[in-house]
């Protein structure tokens, strides 16, 4: 193998995150030149930093990429509701654990961020939805706002701008679909977290209470700020079109060094990440494959070719290892970059096994409102668990993807595509190992996955 | 039923916070939980009374949320990650060491009310995994023999003191002169 040189990180929103100098108190945030975009923002128009964010192309950091100025512009502005803002700090996508480094590291950048934002779209008020097992990183949370009021970035007449703001931290209680965003809603409101159906609940137009709301990831809400630092349009600059920014890639499974490491968009291939910046594998393993966006992803196989047109009309025939890292590499892969989360898995995995571990989160977190998904979320479980009990069945690969196939496109959230990706995927790509299984040979040693 | 004033407190300042009343449940119910441990059915309609609610909007929450409880568990309570990226990092087998070590189950309290353990989704730190929460801190990289001396360190009542495994919480602050520790009870 030529060695190359290991890409080098480029950290804006990490940026003090593992200074060991560094703190989470806002003494130290504003010795950085904390707070000194939101006094910007004040100059400017609440429009003008909509079109900041525009044309910076920064894309939601949460799973769906979807970019966050156009989400801002669909907000329905005529109705004369509240305007709420809230921050999803929900960070459930199994593989994903970049929100806490900012949570716990720099709460500060988040709340900056978030002001700017909510006096972007006029809210009054905005939330913090935070996972409840951050129990440490809610506390950071309230004592930063706290800090925050006290210096008037926060609050009302904010630095005496006329514009008032509140913030609330809300936690959650360890239910992986609040993440979804108008699962999130609901469980704001107080109820359970059952998502509304899309059209005509987009939290734009009729969000919490009905208001029109914006729901963003904190990874997205701290970019905020760095637009404002250096402008829409040089922001729009690093990285590649149409995958613009950095972002925070969180590596798992079987690496040498897994962490969480920021790139700008595209900088890097997934090899360059595995084995450069990761170290590469545990001694004597081979790849295997990879969940390249957190485990609702669709699953890559090492030795796959990815062949097909980019959005720029040049062909690409990539291996696993050539997939650039950004938000439409791992799609022209037939997968997707999701929430950042990279799951490695080496030569002792068996796959049955992984799938089963997988279908046992989906079958425990479906809300249970749609059929198809509690349903065959329960049954894709019940099967692979089966199978991994040495009871496989020669019929059980056409039989998961004949539950997944009925779940897909068929339910009120995307949930259900959550859901039934990883089943398709894994059988798609590994079916002689489910084969394999019901010839009996389950006795090989293996990790154990479930 | 009888809550602290501290609690009550908390209570009644949170409420008001929210644009609306019934937004402050689940945060009333952590605050009554984290005192009391589990909301009962009378725990439920104070609740519920507390925000011009029913009983049953509250029993709803309890009873779909996975943090939330109607029995509590035990004393000192621990939470190892089951999902893919910790279990290929061999949180099955940390589960089952800790089940072991404490005498109890995972989804189970210990006879003596001591110890449970819970075998939980995904706790967001995927990268250091296995994951293993003891109460409210978080331990990283708990794989095969350090989970066994990690359970005994549990069991002896002296991880807080120990040396080898400082929680992410701690790692944290220890610029800070001060520990956490003493504030988290
Ligand atoms: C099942 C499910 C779980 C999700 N979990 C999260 C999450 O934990 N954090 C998050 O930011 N977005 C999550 N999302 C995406 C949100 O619905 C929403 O798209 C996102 O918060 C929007 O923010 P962004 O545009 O800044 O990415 C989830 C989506 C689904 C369907
Ligand atoms: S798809 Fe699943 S999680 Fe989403 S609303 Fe339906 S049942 Fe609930
Ligand atoms: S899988 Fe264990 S913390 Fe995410």
């Amino acid at each position: 193998m030529i060695k190359k040189k290991t890409p080098k990180e480029r950290r804006i929103i990490l940026k003090h995150a593992d200074d060991p100098s560094y703190s989470n108190k806002i003494s130290c945030y504003l010795k950085n030149d904390g707070y000194s975009m939101l006094k910007k923002a004040f100059k400017m128009k609440p429009e003008q930093i909509g079109e900041e964010v525009l044309k910076s192309g920064v894309r939601g950091r949460g799973g769906a990429g979807f970019p966050a100025g156009m989400k801002w512009k669909f907000l329905d502005r005529k109705s004369g509701k509240p305007i709420y803002l809230i921050c999803n700090a929900d960070e459930s996508e199994p593989g994903t654990f970049k929100d806490r480094q900012i949570i716990y590291k720099d709460p500060h950048q988040l709340i900056e961020g978030m002001m700017i934002a909510a006096y972007a779209i006029q809210a009054k008020q905005a939330f913090i939805y935070i996972r409840a097992e951050f129990f440490e990183g809610a506390r950071i949370l309230e004592n930063a706002i706290a800090e925050a009021k006290s210096k008037n970035f926060c609050g009302e007449n904010i630095l005496g701008s006329k514009f008032s703001c509140d913030l609330i931290v809300h936690r959650g209680a360890g239910a992986y679909i609040c993440g979804e965003e108008t699962g999130l809603i609901e469980s704001l409101e107080g109820k359970r977290p059952n998502p509304r159906i899309k059209p005509p609940y987009f939290p734009a137009v009729l969000g919490l209470y009905q208001c029109p709301t914006i729901v963003n990831n904190v990874e997205t809400l701290c970019n905020v700020k760095h637009i404002l630092e250096i402008g829409g349009e040089e922001f729009s600059k690093i990285g590649k079109p149409n995958n613009t920014g950095t972002r925070i890639w969180c590596v798992s499974g079987h690496v040498q060094k897994p962490g969480y490491y920021e790139f700008e968009c595209g900088a890097l291939t997934l090899g360059e990440m595995i084995y450069d910046v990761c170290g590469g594998l545990l001694p004597g393993r081979t790849l295997k494959a990879v969940i390249p966006g957190g485990s609702s992803s669709k699953i890559l196989r090492a030795d796959e070719r990815f062949t097909g047109k980019l959005k720029d009309g040049t062909d690409f025939d990539w291996g696993i290892e050539d997939i650039p890292l950004d938000f439409d590499g791992p799609a022209s892969a037939g997968s997707m970059s999701g929430s950042g989360g990279i799951i490695v898995m080496d030569n002792s995995v068996d796959m049955v096994e992984a799938m089963a571990n997988i279908n046992a989160f989906y079958a425990h977190e479906s809300c249970g409102q749609c059929t198809p998904c509690r349903e065959g979320s329960l049954w894709m479980r019940k099967i692979t668990k089966r199978m991994c009990s040495g009871d496989a069945r020669e019929e059980d690969a056409d039989l998961l993807l004949s539950v997944a196939n009925q779940i897909e496109g068929r339910t009120i959230c995307a949930f259900g595509e959550a859901a039934a990706w990883p089943t398709q995927s894994f059988i798609a790509k590994f079916r002689d190992e489910f084969e394999e299984k019901a010839k009996g040979d389950s006795n090989k040693p293996t990790l154990q996955l479930i | 039923m009888e809550l602290s004033l501290e609690t009550l407190k908390k209570i009644d300042e949170v409420i008001p916070k929210y644009p609306e009343k019934r937004s402050a449940a689940l945060m009333v119910i952590h605050f009554v939980q984290d005192e009391l441990g589990s909301i009962s059915d009378e725990t439920c309609s104070w609740i519920a009374e507390k925000l011009d609610l029913e009983p049953i909007n509250i029993k709803e929450l309890i009873t779909f949320y996975p943090m939330l409880r109607e029995t509590p568990w035990g004393k000192k309570h621990i939470r190892v990650c089951r999902t893919l990226p910790c279990a290929l990092r061999g949180s099955y087998k940390t589960c089952k060491v800790l089940e072991e070590k404490l005498g109890v189950m995972e989804g189970h309290v210990r006879e003596d009310g001591e110890f449970s353990i819970e075998f939980m989704e995904c706790l967001a730190d995927c990268g250091e995994g296995p994951v293993v929460m003891v109460d409210e801190q978080t331990f990283e990289n708990i794989e095969g023999k350090k989970a066994e001396e990690f359970a005994e360190l549990i069991l002896e009542e002296k991880l807080d003191s120990s040396k080898s495994f400082t929680s992410y919480e701690d790692a944290l602050v220890s610029n800070n002169s001060k520990s956490k520790k003493s504030q988290n009870k």
